[in-house]
């Protein structure tokens, strides 16, 4: 192993779904304490501490989760980045690391989200026929969501996917829906996921409709969750134990990127560019191509988003998703399984856990310990996350091979 | 019931758009931002192009016919926000416009990819003080 290389020594994530009994800080601890006990290491070889939980970006999460796991005075970077939160917090630790100014890092995500409902539309406000009085970027009267387009984040993917279908052809009601069927099927095997319920492709279509094509189990569960990963160097790596070395999982790649202006962007979120910007730096990074990969955990906030990361992260050719989706090829037994773990439909999406959860899995199958759902003799993986607005986080992952 | 578009009548003294990117007036049009270095088009108030960087904009107006390029059904919204309603993304000669395709069922067997759209205004009510509020959306065409 190089020096320079980017090692995950130890990484853990807490069941997601309903919590009722713990708080943020309950849930940060319990997966940074489990990762720590994963890479075989405690606080005082943690040198930096990223950490994320976007609704209470403001509040000083990181230190509040020090005060519970270990107060060593190391520099803590509280990170917000929408629903890239966590791969932010993992890629903090690992400029860190990759800068040279610190052995370890420690990146956590935790969110509280169960019944939280519906994210993203900002509704009328109370101001509503009082005094109609230009407000705002747009010198609006009155709010724009809701009677200029939507705001809601069901309404605003179902258009990402619908304009893919515009652009493409091929896209409908039923195709959609055959997607979240994979991935609801996919969480039966895992224990860790917030729902574990098989649907039929009736039962998905006829379910309550949220934004047309997106009915209700095809958008991400609103759940509670953590997940947190200790991350190293290849030079410290080397003066570690064989077993720490043997479950190490490297990371060829490590992206976060932004969109770049597009026609439009401004207009319906681009979540294209970007992902595929960090798919081609990512895959350059890590000199692996989409056919090396073993499996993905890409971001289905809503069925209609996983449809067009296909094609963004160059699992398909250009415009070929449909029939790259339609061929079989993303169901588990398929040569490109994505989404094993049942994706943030169903295994839920904590937001700042999500970013790291996802790696977790990937980490999971790398090392051979994915129990019922193990991909065979996985050895290469990629995770991917967007946070609306944008952000996109790719990692890719391989194994030790030691 | 959808209110008549407003289209061909004279402005009401008190009638004020619901976007400042809304200019009504006899032929009801939206207008944009266009850098004047690059031509990128913007609806909101500018601190600089996005792309460009520069900071000189001139006020353009946008066609006001479109192809609706892509489209959602809203079913569940938040509280106050009447639904069901059809929210777009209407290509207009080459410029990108948000906007609710009004005036027909918001069903997936009246509203289709690909569809030709025209701006429709209508009246999103009035303030205390008279003022109407002019809305606008994209009808089919």
């Amino acid at each position: 192993m190089a020096s320079d290389d980017i090692w995950i020594l130890g990484i853990a994530m807490t069941k997601f779904g309903k919590h009722s009994d713990k708080d943020i800080v309950d849930l940060g601890s319990e997966a940074a304490i489990a990762a720590l006990a994963d890479a075989g290491v405690t606080m005082d070889d943690i040198g930096i501490l990223a950490a994320g939980n976007l609704m209470g970006a403001s509040a000083s999460f990181g230190q509040a989760l020090q005060k519970q796991i270990g107060q060593t005075g190391i520099p803590v970077y509280n990170v917000a980045n929408a629903c890239a939160t966590g791969a932010t917090a993992l890629r903090t630790a690992i400029m860190a690391v990759k800068a040279g100014e610190v052995k370890m890092g420690l990146a956590v995500g935790a969110e509280k989200l169960a019944g939280a409902g519906l994210l993203g539309g900002g509704g009328v406000s109370k101001k509503d026929g009082n005094k109609f009085e230009p407000r705002g970027r747009f010198g609006s009267v009155l709010p724009t969501d809701g009677r200029i387009g939507t705001d809601t984040m069901p309404g605003t993917f179902a258009q990402v996917g619908m304009e893919y279908g515009h652009k493409y052809g091929g896209v409908s009601f039923e195709l959609f829906a055959k997607i979240s069927e994979k991935n609801h099927a996919h969480s039966v095997l895992n224990p860790m996921a917030a729902y574990q319920k098989r649907f039929t492709l009736d039962e998905i279509m006829n379910d309550m409709m949220i934004a047309y094509p997106n009915t209700r189990p095809m958008c991400s569960a609103n759940c509670d969750g953590a997940a947190a990963a200790v991350v190293t160097s290849g030079e410290v790596l080397r003066t570690l134990s064989k077993e720490q070395q043997r479950r190490a999982i490297k990371v060829s790649a490590s992206v976060l990127t932004t969109d770049p202006y597009q026609e439009a962007c401004q207009i319906l979120p681009d979540v294209n560019t970007l992902t595929r910007n960090a798919a081609k730096l990512a895959y350059e990074q890590a000199g692996v191509s989409p056919s090396d990969l073993d499996l993905v955990e890409l971001h289905d906030c809503f069925a209609t988003a996983e449809l067009v990361h296909y094609d963004n992260l160059m699992l398909c050719p250009e415009g070929g998703a449909v029939d790259f989706f339609m061929s079989g090829a993303t169901w588990r037994d398929g040569s490109m399984p994505v989404n094993v773990s049942g994706g943030l439909e169903s295994k839920g999406h904590p937001i700042a856990a999500t970013g790291i959860a996802n790696i977790w899995e990937v980490c999971h199958h790398l090392r051979n310990e994915a129990g019922d759902r193990q991909i065979k003799d996985a050895k290469v993986g990629l995770a991917h996350v967007i946070g609306l607005g944008s952000a996109c986080g790719i990692h890719i992952l391989e194994r030790s091979g030691l | 019931m959808f209110a008549p578009p407003l289209i061909g009548v004279t402005i009401m003294a008190n009638q004020i758009p619901h976007v400042d990117y809304l200019e009504l007036g006899d032929k009801p049009h939206l207008v944009a931002n266009e850098c004047t270095s690059c031509g990128a088009r913007f609806f909101d108030r500018r601190n600089a192009c996005a792309k460009c960087f520069k900071n000189e904009f001139k006020k353009v107006p946008i066609a006001t016919d479109g192809i609706l390029k892509s489209f959602t059904i809203v079913a569940f919204a938040a509280p106050g926000v009447p639904v069901p309603f059809v929210a777009g993304i209407i290509d207009c000669a080459g410029t990108s416009v948000r906007g609710n395709v009004i005036n027909t069922d918001p069903t997936p067997e009246k509203v289709s990819l690909g569809m030709k759209v025209r701006l429709a205004t209508f009246s999103l009510g009035t303030d205390d003080e008279g003022s109407e509020a002019i809305g606008f959306g994209f009808e089919p065409a």
